[in-house]
C-alpha cells in the first residue's frame, strides 16, 4: 500500500500539471501560435474515447470473458476507417453553421427545432450522468486499492460529507469550469481543454503500456511464457478462444450489436461529438487521424489480454477483484512507484472523460434547457435588455457541477449495484438512438422534425423499458418480478424477452428494439407528411453543404435593422465583440462603417449564426425572430431562393472564366505584339549604331522592318476586328452575294502569290448558283485567309489548291483543298483557336494566329460551319458550309 | 579564342538580328530554331552562354534550361531567358528553371550586349 498523503499529493500535482498544459494551449492560442493545429493532437483527443472504465474494465472483461473486450475498440476503429467521410460532412456543417453540440446539431437539421434540442439534451443527461458516476466510482475504487493493504477489504462506505470522492468530484467540477466555461468563445472552441486531453491521452497510454511490459516480461519471462502457462491451464485456455465453451456457436449477433454500439457511440457520444466535430481546427487533420486514432486503440489493447492472464495465473480466479488487476499485480510485487503511475493513468482516463463530457453536456444544458426556459420570461425574455454573455457562463458552470454532484449522488446510492457495473454500454445504446436522425439528416432530405422527435422518444422508450429499467431491478431496486414474469404477468410485455424475442443477450435485444423502433418511426412519420419549408430549407443546407458555396443561399425574407440587431448580438456576446464582428462584417460586405451595412437576409443570416455559436441555433432562431420583422415562406420561395442562388453562383462562375478567358488573350496579344517589335527596335539600333552598313545588308534589314511592321499592322486590325465581331459590335454590310463570281474573284487576288510558289489553283463550280445574303467584303476575307493559308503549307514543287462549289439541299458548300503537308489530327481542332498556329516556324511570320478565328466567327455569323479534314502528308480541306437562310438574328442590319 | 553564343529562338527575324550583333561584339555564334535544335547544338558547340527563347516549338525554353540544368557536362552554360512574356509569374517560372537572367522583348540591343558581357566577365 501507499501512504494517502503520497497518493492524493501525486494526483493534485498531475491535476495541476493538467491545467498548465491547458492555460499553456490557451496562451499560444491567444497568440495566434496554436499548439494543436495538427493531425496527431487531433488523434490523441480523441482518445478521450478511452475512460477510467476501459482503463481497468477492458482488463476485466478480458478476465471475465476472453476476447469479448475486443467489440468496444474493434466497432470505433471500423468506424474511423469507413465513416471518416460522414464525420467529415459533419464537421463541414458545424462549421458553415456554428453547431456547438449534438443537440444543437440534430434540432438545427429539422428546423432548428427547440424541442427536438430539449428531448436530445434530456436523453444525454438520463444516458450520460451514470457514466459519469462509473468514472467517480473508478477513481475511487483504484484510490481505495492503493491506500489499503492488499488483501485486507475495502473500507465500508463513508458519509459523503467524509467521502474523499465527493471531494475529487468537486474538483473535478472547478477544473471543467476551468477548462470548459472560462470565457465564452463564439464558436465553442477550448485549445487548451484538447491540448491537456492529448497530453492525458498519452499519460495514459504511457502507464498502461507500462504495467503490461511489466506483466510480460517482470512478472513474466516475455508473452510467450505467459500465453504458454495461461494454455497449460484450461479454464485460461478457453479465454483465448471466440466460443469459450465447447460446442457453443460464435456468437455473431452479440458481436455484430458490440461493434455497431461501439461504432456508433464514438461519433455520437457527447465527448467524442465535442472532440471531433467541434474543436476540429482543420478539416483536413480528419485523413490522419482516421488512422492514428485506431492505432492508438490497437496500442492501449495490446496487453489486455497478457494482464488478466498474468492476473489470473498469479492471484487465482477469485482471488482479487479482475478490473483491479493493473494496479494490484504491481502493489503485489511492491512495485509502489509503477503502480502510482497506473493509478495516474486511470485518473488521467477518468478526469479526461468527465472534464470533456460535462463541458459537452453542460453547452447542451444551458443552450438547450436552460436558455429557452430563461428566454420565455419577462426578465431575460428577447425583448429585454441587459448582457446575457456573463449569465450564460454562470449558467454553463452551474451546470457542470450540477451534473458532477448528480453523478456523485448515482455513485454514493448505488455503489456496487449492477445498474453501475454495467452502465457503460447502457449509455453507449442512449447516444445510439441519435444515430437514426443524424445520419438520415445527413444524407435524406426527406426528413421532419416530427419524425425525429418520434423515432428518438421510441427509441429512448423502448431503451428505457428493455435496458435501464431491467438494470435498476438487477440492482434491487425494483422488485424483479415484472423482469421475469413481465408487467402484470404479460409474458409479452417482458423488458428482456419483448414480444416473445428470445436468444438474445439483453443488450443486443435492447438495441434491435429501440433501432427498429426509432427507425421505423423516423421513416414512417417522414414519409407521412413532407418537410415544412423551414425543414426543407435545413435539408438543403445540411445535405448539399460540400455543394454549396461558402455563401450559400439564405432562406429568410423580412425587414431587419442594424440597429435591432446589433445589440441584440451585444447582449450575449458582449459589447465588444459585438462591435469587433460587426466591423469585419461590414468590411467584408465592402462597405465604410456598421451603419452602412445593409439590413437584409445575408446580415440576419449572418447574426443568428453569430449567436447560435454562443446560445445554440435553436435559440438564436427565437431570438433574431423577436428581433426583425420576417415573413414566412412556404416551400416554393424556399424552392425559388435555392434556384436563385445557384444561379447567381453558375453566373460568377462564368464571369470567372471569362476573365481567365482574357487574361489568357491579352497574354497572348501582348507576345504576339512584342515579337516583331523586338526584330524592329533590335534591326533599327544596329543600322543606327554602323552608319556604314554595307548597302546590301542595310536593305536586307529594311525590308524585314516592313515585313514586321505589315504584320504588326495586320495584327492590331485583326484583334480589333475579332473583338469587334465577338461583341457583337462589327459593321455587316449585307447584299446578295452570288459566291461564284467571290471565288473568281479572291482566286484573282491570290493568282500572282500561288505563280511565286509553282504552285495552281483550280476552280470547279457549276454555271449558275442562286445568291445569298452575305457580307461580301467579309467572305472575301474568310476566302483569302482560307487560300493563304493552303499556300503557306504547299510543297515547293506541284503546289495545287482545288476550289469547288456545289449546291446542297441545306445550301451552299465551298471547298479548299491542298495537298499540301497537312493537319495532324490533334492539331486540327487547336487550329481554331486564337493564336494557335499549325506548321512549323519556318513559314509562319506571315500568320498572327488569328485568321482562322475570325473566318470561323464570320461563318458561323451567316449561320454556316467552317471545319477542316485532313491526314498528315495527304493535304487539307476546309469546308464552308452556308445556308440558303441565315438565321434572322444574324442577318439583321447592323447592331 | 573568342567565346561561343547559342541564340536559340523561333523567330527567323530574330535570329538574323541578334546573330549580327553577337558577330558584331565579336563572339562566334550558334543558331538554333526550337528546343531540340538548341539542347543539339549545346551539346555539339558547347557555347559558354545561350540566349534562349521561352516560347519555342518541340520544346519550350524553360524546358530545354531544366535539361540543361540537368546535364552534367552542361550544366555551367550560362543561361539568359529571352521572352516576350513579361508578367511576374513568367519571369519567376524562368528563373525557376534555372535561368541565370531575364530579359523582356523587346529590349535595347546595347543593354543586352552588356549584359552578356557582364555574365560572362563574371564567369571567367
Amino acid at each position: 500500500m501507499l501512504s494517502v498523503p503520497l497518493v492524493v499529493g501525486a494526483s493534485f500535482a498531475y491535476l495541476a500539471l493538467l491545467v498548465a498544459v491547458a492555460a499553456f494551449g490557451d496562451a499560444r492560442a491567444r497568440q495566434r501560435r496554436s499548439v494543436i493545429g495538427n493531425a496527431g493532437v487531433y488523434a490523441l483527443s480523441m482518445a478521450v474515447y478511452c475512460t477510467a472504465w476501459t482503463y481497468y474494465g477492458s482488463v476485466g472483461r478480458a478476465a471475465g470473458s476472453g476476447v469479448w473486450f475486443l467489440p468496444i475498440y474493434l466497432g470505433p476503429t471500423l468506424a474511423m476507417l469507413l465513416a471518416w467521410s460522414v464525420l467529415r460532412k459533419m464537421i463541414r456543417i458545424a462549421k458553415a453553421y456554428r453547431i456547438t453540440s449534438i443537440a444543437d446539431f440534430i434540432a438545427s437539421r429539422y428546423g432548428k427545432s427547440p424541442l427536438l434540442a430539449g428531448t436530445v439534451t434530456l436523453i444525454t443527461v438520463v444516458g450520460i450522468v451514470p457514466y459519469i458516476a462509473l468514472q467517480l466510482k473508478a477513481v475511487a475504487s483504484g484510490y481505495a486499492l492503493m491506500t489499503t493493504p492488499l488483501g485486507t477489504p475495502l473500507a465500508a462506505p463513508q458519509a459523503w460529507w467524509h467521502d474523499s470522492t465527493f471531494y475529487f468530484a468537486l474538483a473535478l467540477a472547478g477544473f471543467t469550469v476551468l477548462f470548459g466555461a472560462r470565457h465564452l468563445d463564439h464558436s465553442e472552441k477550448h485549445e487548451g481543454m484538447v491540448a491537456a486531453m492529448a497530453f492525458e491521452s498519452i499519460v495514459k497510454l504511457v502507464a498502461f503500456i507500462a504495467v503490461g511490459a511489466y506483466v510480460c516480461w517482470g512478472l513474466f519471462d516475455g508473452p510467450t511464457d505467459l500465453f504458454a502457462r495461461a494454455r497449460a491451464v484450461p479454464e485460461l485456455n478457453a479465454l483465448l478462444h471466440l466460443t469459450q465453451r465447447a460446442g457453443q456457436k460464435f456468437a455473431y449477433e452479440q458481436w455484430f450489436a458490440l461493434g455497431l454500439l461501439a461504432m456508433l457511440s464514438v461519433i455520437f457520444l457527447p465527448r467524442q461529438f465535442q472532440m471531433m466535430v467541434v474543436e476540429n481546427v482543420e478539416e483536413r487533420h480528419l485523413r490522419r487521424a482516421a488512422w492514428l486514432f485506431p492505432l492508438y486503440l490497437l496500442l492501449i489493447n495490446l496487453f489486455v489480454l497478457p494482464i488478466a492472464l498474468g492476473g489470473l495465473l498469479h492471484f487465482g480466479r477469485g482471488g482479487m477483484d479482475t478490473d483491479s488487476f493493473v494496479l494490484s499485480l504491481p502493489l503485489s510485487q511492491g512495485q509502489g512507484a509503477l503502480a502510482l503511475l497506473v493509478f495516474i493513468g486511470g485518473l488521467s482516463a477518468a478526469t479526461g472523460m468527465v472534464i470533456v463530457e460535462a463541458t459537452a453536456v453542460s453547452t447542451m444544458v444551458c443552450n438547450d434547457l436552460v436558455m429557452p426556459m430563461l428566454l420565455r420570461t419577462r426578465r431575460f425574455g428577447s425583448r429585454a435588455g441587459g448582457d446575457l454573455s456573463r449569465l450564460l457562463l454562470g449558467i454553463r458552470a452551474s451546470a457542470i457541477l450540477a451534473i458532477l454532484l448528480l453523478g456523485y449522488a448515482y455513485f454514493a446510492i448505488a455503489g456496487e449495484a449492477y445498474a453501475l457495473v454495467s452502465i457503460g454500454l447502457i449509455s453507449f445504446a442512449a447516444v445510439a438512438q441519435f444515430a437514426p436522425a443524424m445520419l438520415a439528416g445527413l444524407y435524406w432530405k426527406g426528413g421532419t422534425r416530427n419524425a425525429a422527435f418520434t423515432g428518438l422518444l421510441l427509441g429512448f422508450a423502448l431503451w428505457a423499458y428493455t435496458l435501464m429499467l431491467p438494470s435498476v431491478a438487477k440492482s434491487g431496486w425494483l422488485p424483479a418480478d415484472y423482469l421475469n414474469n413481465g408487467p402484470w404477468g404479460i409474458a409479452l410485455l417482458k423488458p428482456e424477452q419483448l414480444l416473445g424475442l428470445t436468444g438474445l443477450d439483453n443488450l443486443t435485444h435492447a438495441l434491435f428494439w429501440s433501432l427498429l423502433a426509432n427507425v421505423g418511426a423516423f421513416v414512417a412519420v417522414s414519409l407521412w407528411r413532407p418537410p415544412s419549408a423551414r425543414e426543407a430549407s435545413q435539408a438543403l443546407l445540411f445535405v448539399d453543404v460540400f455543394q454549396n458555396p461558402a455563401a450559400g443561399p439564405v432562406f429568410w425574407r423580412g425587414r431587419a435593422q442594424v440597429r435591432e440587431l446589433l445589440p441584440l448580438a451585444g447582449r450575449l456576446l458582449g459589447a465588444a465583440r459585438a462591435q469587433q464582428l460587426f466591423g469585419d462584417y461590414a468590411r467584408q460586405r465592402g462597405v465604410a462603417g456598421i451603419a452602412q451595412i445593409p439590413p437584409d437576409a445575408q446580415l440576419v443570416h449572418f447574426v443568428e449564426t453569430q449567436l447560435a455559436g454562443a446560445i445554440g441555433s435553436a435559440s438564436a432562431r427565437v431570438m433574431v425572430a423577436a428581433a426583425v420583422e420576417e415573413e414566412a415562406l412556404g416551400l416554393d420561395d424556399v424552392m425559388r431562393i435555392l434556384d436563385e442562388a445557384s444561379q447567381v453562383r453558375a453566373a460568377n462562375e462564368k464571369l470567372q472564366s471569362l476573365d481567365r478567358l482574357k487574361d489568357d488573350f491579352m497574354s497572348s496579344v501582348t507576345h504576339e505584339l512584342r515579337t516583331p517589335l523586338t526584330s524592329i527596335r533590335a534591326l533599327s539600333e544596329l543600322m543606327e549604331d554602323d552608319p556604314d552598313m554595307p548597302p546590301a545588308q542595310r536593305t536586307q534589314f529594311l525590308h524585314i522592318i516592313t515585313g514586321e511592321t505589315e504584320r504588326l499592322g495586320r495584327l492590331v486590325n485583326q484583334v480589333l476586328d475579332l473583338a469587334k465581331i465577338e461583341a457583337g459590335h462589327a459593321q455587316w454590310s449585307i447584299s446578295d452575294v452570288n459566291l461564284r463570281a467571290l471565288l473568281e474573284h479572291a482566286l484573282q487576288t491570290t493568282a500572282e502569290m500561288f505563280r511565286e510558289r509553282g504552285a495552281v489553283a483550280v476552280l470547279d463550280a457549276p454555271a449558275a448558283v442562286p445568291s445569298l445574303a452575305l457580307d461580301a467584303d467579309r467572305m472575301t476575307q474568310v476566302l483569302l485567309n482560307l487560300l493563304s493559308n493552303a499556300a503557306k503549307f504547299l510543297p515547293a514543287e506541284g503546289g495545287r489548291v482545288d476550289l469547288r462549289l456545289c449546291g446542297r439541299p441545306t445550301g451552299l458548300r465551298i471547298e479548299i483543298e491542298d495537298n499540301g503537308s497537312g493537319i495532324a489530327a490533334d492539331q486540327q481542332a487547336l487550329i481554331f483557336e486564337r493564336f494557335r498556329q499549325g506548321g512549323d516556324s519556318s513559314n509562319r511570320p506571315q500568320g498572327t494566329g488569328l485568321g482562322l478565328p475570325i473566318s470561323r466567327q464570320i461563318v458561323e455569323h451567316f449561320g454556316g460551319t467552317l471545319s477542316v479534314r485532313s491526314a498528315p502528308g495527304q493535304g487539307a480541306c476546309f469546308t464552308v458550309d452556308l445556308p440558303w437562310q441565315a438565321p434572322t438574328t444574324t442577318t439583321g442590319e447592323p447592331r | 579564342m573568342n567565346q561561343r553564343i547559342l541564340i536559340a529562338d523561333d523567330e527567323p527575324n530574330i535570329l538574323i538580328s541578334l546573330e549580327y550583333l553577337m558577330k558584331r561584339e565579336g563572339y562566334e555564334v550558334s543558331l538554333a530554331r526550337d528546343g531540340d535544335e538548341a539542347l543539339a547544338a549545346l551539346a555539339e558547340h558547347r557555347p559558354a552562354l545561350v540566349l534562349l527563347d521561352v516560347m519555342m516549338p518541340k520544346k519550350s525554353g524553360l524546358e530545354v534550361c531544366q535539361a540543361l540544368r540537368a546535364d552534367e557536362a552542361l550544366k555551367d552554360t550560362l543561361v539568359l531567358m529571352l521572352t516576350a512574356k513579361g508578367r511576374e509569374t513568367d519571369i519567376a517560372k524562368g528563373l525557376g528553371s534555372g535561368a541565370d537572367a531575364y530579359m523582356t522583348k523587346p529590349f535595347s540591343t546595347k543593354e543586352l550586349v552588356r549584359k552578356v558581357r557582364e555574365m560572362l566577365e563574371a564567369r571567367a
